[in-house]
């Protein structure tokens, strides 16, 4: 390996903060440089990411493109991918120019600012997914709090205050728990390195359960799981656009990449233990967020409980514990970010031209949007998991893997299917269809170059991959495999250890 | 001469005092106004640069006059702290106390002698030497809060200053009037021999003049539930004034109080465990509560500081080295924190004069980007969100914590500290979302020297080169602590 392989993940890392600083340098008036310099920043930074991919073994299950460098004593900075983390990266790399795109016009207040915000937001976003040392990551991943935070409060609607407060304080909550148990670990262990962490595997079955509730708080808040999902449709629906969209698509994200990065492998028993409260959760998640998307009135809330119901699935697929849930979880999770993330951009089409979010203030769409309901039609089937489109891939991997764990589970889940069809194509037949007999959208406009241009990839991905799922799912293949076989391993041990015990 | 040379480590001592006497009798024969007092100010930072030269300078580890002064590692490090503190907050010192028309040259040289007083404290080792040098500070320090006579709110932050202040040190002289009584010494390896057979925990003599101890100091680091003049002072004190309180004097406080602890009275850990844990408990819990209804920035303050003491207090009642290394980082980071926090508060000018209400930094964002982000991440620091400083000082108060077993203490002490991040955010917020308020005028130089080295501190701890050092210095400075 080259030099420049070597170093790509912090590369790719901190390319978005470089990007940043240049920002920081102009003046307050030169707007359309700020949204150049980030623009292309986020380009570039996408464009080196695809390198990890181009370069990345898929028969290796275990972390490439390791970095390590001295940092705090025992605390190291340590980098590194493997086939969970690898396609999250390119994720939000591949999301970023996106959302960049879609703040063009509808950002007018600030930009230097916003770009700036945003720009060290997906420095933030892609350590977390990077970072293979347990304070590493909770530095990328606590310190994202800020940005976003900032970015709500300020480019935000009429609530945003409140939103933004609510959502930083609950995920502190919920994280400053997970670090106490960090301490617990490295005190424990003697180390914050993840992979020994990971393949040690060590910890006292009676800790288990107390550091398993710890990260739970954190993941589950961000995730976020039924009861504790109530400063997402808040947060969704006050923040800008682009907010959503990286709300949506990726830091929804980092709970459940915590799940299989933490809780599976460092706390098998008490993983094992708890799964029936997950899968309870889960079920709840999936049904009850899908009854309430029913009754919105707001677009952008409406598809953020549609969220919630869609996080469920990846919740029940990782606590299956068996290759098909995982993979699917895994899928869904990038499918999710791409297709939450075309439906906020969806929304952010019109609000832009409507600023209303009110779901009776549309109808009859199709009548001057062709474009923009054809695009819309692709996501919604998608959201409601149509075969064909990415969507189907993650929902039907991960019904298989509860089937075979339990098919009550299986079954209440399923019913979710069914939930959110009715709501995804009812919000399609009351904005798109019908009479357009409303005088304000008379003389709307269709998607100009710039909205095509970041619709049409998230288009063609979201067909690919729900046609041809394979580029994703070999990428994760191996790592699940080792995952899964290290877990049985060690719940197995567990038990023979105990039924030792017994005997004697 | 080599009867002189024994009392080397007395050096750094013997600058500031001399110092200040010599600027003293500078400043008589010379005549009252702002040019002298300036002058006056540069010297005496001149002199803490000469201490702080002397403190890295000494040699080996020595105890003086019978144990009752003692040179190390642990009060080398605490007196680098004081000095950065007192000569931050002297910086400050300059354009607001001549803008206010009370820039004495006196106000330099009483800082001065509060500065010795610290390191005398730092150094103590004896109960003596301890009372010596805290009411060396304690005295100059109440002169120095009620400095703008003509004011009734400085005049009544000095008063309660005072009156408190004495209060607390007669707690302390009872406390220490009954460990002499069970131990027979006043110096503290003394009362540690004394207090480390079998049964000490159940001497009343020994319990109550420990309890009283702790009390008098627990004032001075301004722990609930002896946290009451904070408030006041604060707000009524000059603001550099407020800095330099906020600073140097709770550090060396909490030396003291750890020296105290982990040296005189070990063999009674589990009787003064509890009543730290107690103190730290109720410090976090008050401190996060009381701040939420604050309008004055310098109130809030107040209540951040004893939240901060709470914090600071947390490794200490795990007793062990790693936990005095935990409450020398978190010190450390505490006053860069605070330094660059005042430092903006000293910025908040019109042209009517300093506003200190919190509502008047509105929009500040939109009138002063550099000095909004600055304030915003001394609040984000305090709060203790990674990867600013202030994540740090939290990592390594908690991780003794645990270490110690002490789960319970850990998980109220970052629950409170979500409920405290609800009012750093608020500053955030006013600065950031509200809409602009009048702007402020221009930062002055040395303000902006102060903000300015402050932020990189705080933004750049994260950096190995700064942070590897700070903690091993702390973790050296811990278990030099015999």
């Amino acid at each position: 390996m080259n030099l420049a392989v070597s170093n790509i993940l912090s590369l790719v890392t901190f390319l978005p903060a470089l990007g940043a600083l240049g920002i920081a340098t102009l003046n307050r008036e030169s707007k359309g440089n700020a949204r150049w310099i980030a623009l292309w920043t986020t380009l570039v930074t996408f464009a080196v990411s695809l390198l990890i991919w181009i370069n990345f073994d898929k028969s290796n299950p275990g972390f490439q493109f390791v970095e390590e460098a001295a940092w705090l004593g025992p605390i190291k900075y340590k980098m590194g991918v493997d086939g969970i983390s690898m396609l999250f990266v390119i994720l939000t790399t591949f999301l970023m120019p996106l959302c960049v795109l879609a703040s063009w016009e509808s950002v007018q207040e600030r930009v230097k600012e916003y770009m700036i915000a945003f720009l060290l937001l997906e420095t933030l976003m892609i350590g977390v997914f990077c970072a293979l040392d347990v304070v590493l990551f909770y530095l990328f991943f606590e310190g994202g709090l800020i940005p976003m935070f900032i970015i709500i409060g300020v480019w935000g609607g009429k609530r945003r205050v409140y939103a933004s407060f609510k959502f930083f304080l609950y995920t502190l909550l919920g994280s400053v728990l997970m670090l106490l148990a960090m301490m617990a670990i490295y005190l424990h262990a003697g180390t914050t390195d993840i992979p020994t962490l990971i393949d040690k595997g060590n910890l006292p079955v009676a800790w288990q359960t107390w550091l398993w509730l710890a990260f739970f708080a954190s993941f589950a808040v961000k995730m976020p799981m039924w009861p504790v999902h109530t400063w997402l449709p808040d947060a969704h629906v006050e923040a800008p656009t682009a907010g959503s969209v990286v709300l949506a698509a990726v830091l929804l994200k980092m709970g459940g990449y915590g799940f299989l990065r933490f809780s599976l492998p460092m706390f098998p028993v008490a993983s094992v233990e708890l799964a029936p409260l997950i899968f309870t959760l889960s079920v709840v998640a999936i049904v009850y967020t899908s009854l309430v998307a029913l009754a919105q009135e707001d677009v952008k809330k409406l598809i953020a409980y549609s969220s919630v119901a869609h996080m469920g699935y990846v919740t029940l697929g990782i606590f299956t514990f068996n290759q098909q849930g995982i993979d699917g979880a895994i899928f869904q999770m990038l499918s999710h970010g791409i297709v939450s993330a075309a439906l906020f951009l969806c929304v952010g089409v019109v609000y832009d031209r409507m600023h209303t979010r009110d779901i009776a203030a549309y109808g009859g769409l199709a009548e001057r949007m062709p474009i923009y309901a054809a695009c819309f039609m692709i996501f919604t089937m998608a959201n409601v998991g149509l075969p064909g489109t990415s969507g189907f891939v993650g929902e039907f991997l991960t019904l298989l893997g509860a089937f075979k764990v339990n098919t009550w589970v299986a079954l209440f889940a399923t019913s979710g299917v069914i939930l959110s069809a009715a709501y995804a194509l009812w919000l399609y037949r009351r904005m798109i269809f019908g009479v357009l007999d409303k005088p304000s959208l008379k003389a709307i406009a269709d998607m100009g170059p710039r909205e095509i241009a970041i619709m049409a990839p998230l288009v063609i991905l979201t067909l690919l991959f729900g046609i041809y799922p394979a580029p994703i799912l070999d990428v994760t293949a191996q790592s699940v495999k080792k995952l899964v076989a290290q877990h049985e391993m060690a719940v197995k041990a567990t038990r023979s250890a105990a039924v030792a015990g017994q005997k004697n | 001469m080599a009867a002189l040379e024994a009392y080397a480590p007395l050096i750094p001592e013997v600058i500031l005092v001399v110092g200040a006497l010599a600027l003293l009798m500078y400043g008589v024969f010379r005549p009252e106004n702002d040019r002298e007092a300036t002058t006056v100010t540069w010297l005496a930072l001149a002199v803490m640069v000469v201490a702080g030269y002397a403190v890295v300078a000494a040699e080996t580890p020595t105890r003086l006059f019978g144990g009752a002064f003692i040179d190390d590692g642990f009060a080398r490090f605490v007196k680098l702290m004081i000095l950065a503190g007192a000569g931050g907050a002297l910086l400050l010192c300059f354009d607001e106390m001549r803008d206010r028309n009370a820039f004495k040259f006196e106000l330099p040289i009483l800082l001065l002698f509060a500065t010795a007083g610290m390191f005398v404290m730092a150094s103590a080792g004896d109960l003596m030497s301890l009372y010596l040098g805290l009411e060396l500070q304690s005295l100059a320090l109440y002169v120095v809060a009620s400095i703008r006579r003509d004011d009734a709110k400085s005049s009544e932050a000095g008063l309660k200053y005072f009156v408190l202040g004495a209060l607390s040190s007669g707690m302390l002289l009872y406390g220490a009037s009954l460990l002499y009584g069970f131990a027979g010494t006043t110096s503290f390896a003394g009362i540690a021999t004394a207090a480390a057979g079998a049964g000490a925990g159940q001497n009343l003599l020994l319990v109550f003049g420990l309890v009283f101890l702790i009390v008098g100091i627990a004032f001075k680091v301004s722990a609930v539930p002896f946290h009451m003049w904070t408030p006041d002072v604060y707000e009524g004190a000059p603001t550099p004034i407020t800095a330099f309180l906020a600073a140097a004097p709770k550090v060396a406080a909490m030396a003291l109080f750890v020296r105290v602890v982990t040296t005189a009275l070990p063999g009674v850990k589990p009787q003064w465990q509890q009543i730290v844990v107690f103190l730290a408990i109720a410090s976090m819990v008050v401190g996060a509560l009381g701040a939420i209804g604050q309008t004055n920035v310098k109130r809030l303050m107040a209540y951040s500081s004893i939240a901060n003491m709470g914090y600071a207090l947390v490794p200490l009642a795990a007793g062990s080295p790693d936990g005095v290394q935990g409450v020398l980082i978190y010190m450390a980071i505490y006053i860069v924190m605070t330094l660059g926090a005042f430092a903006c508060i000293l910025s908040m000018r019109r042209d009517g004069g300093p506003v200190e209400d919190i509502s008047e930094l509105a929009g500040l964002a939109r009138n002063n980007l550099g000095m909004a982000f600055a304030l915003a991440m001394f609040m984000f620091s305090l709060a203790g969100i990674p990867p600013l400083a202030g994540f740090f000082a939290k990592w390594f108060a908690f991780l003794a914590a645990i270490n110690a077993g002490l789960y319970w203490l850990a998980v109220i002490g970052v629950v409170a500290s979500v409920v405290g991040a609800y009012y750093y955010l608020r500053v955030v917020k006013i600065m950031f979302f509200d809409e602009a308020a009048a702007p402020f005028l221009g930062i002055r130089a040395k303000e902006g020297v102060v903000m300015v080295l402050s932020l990189l501190l705080v933004l750049g701890f994260v950096a190995p080169f700064i942070a590897s050092p700070v903690v091993e210095a702390a973790g050296v400075a811990a278990r030099s602590l015999k």
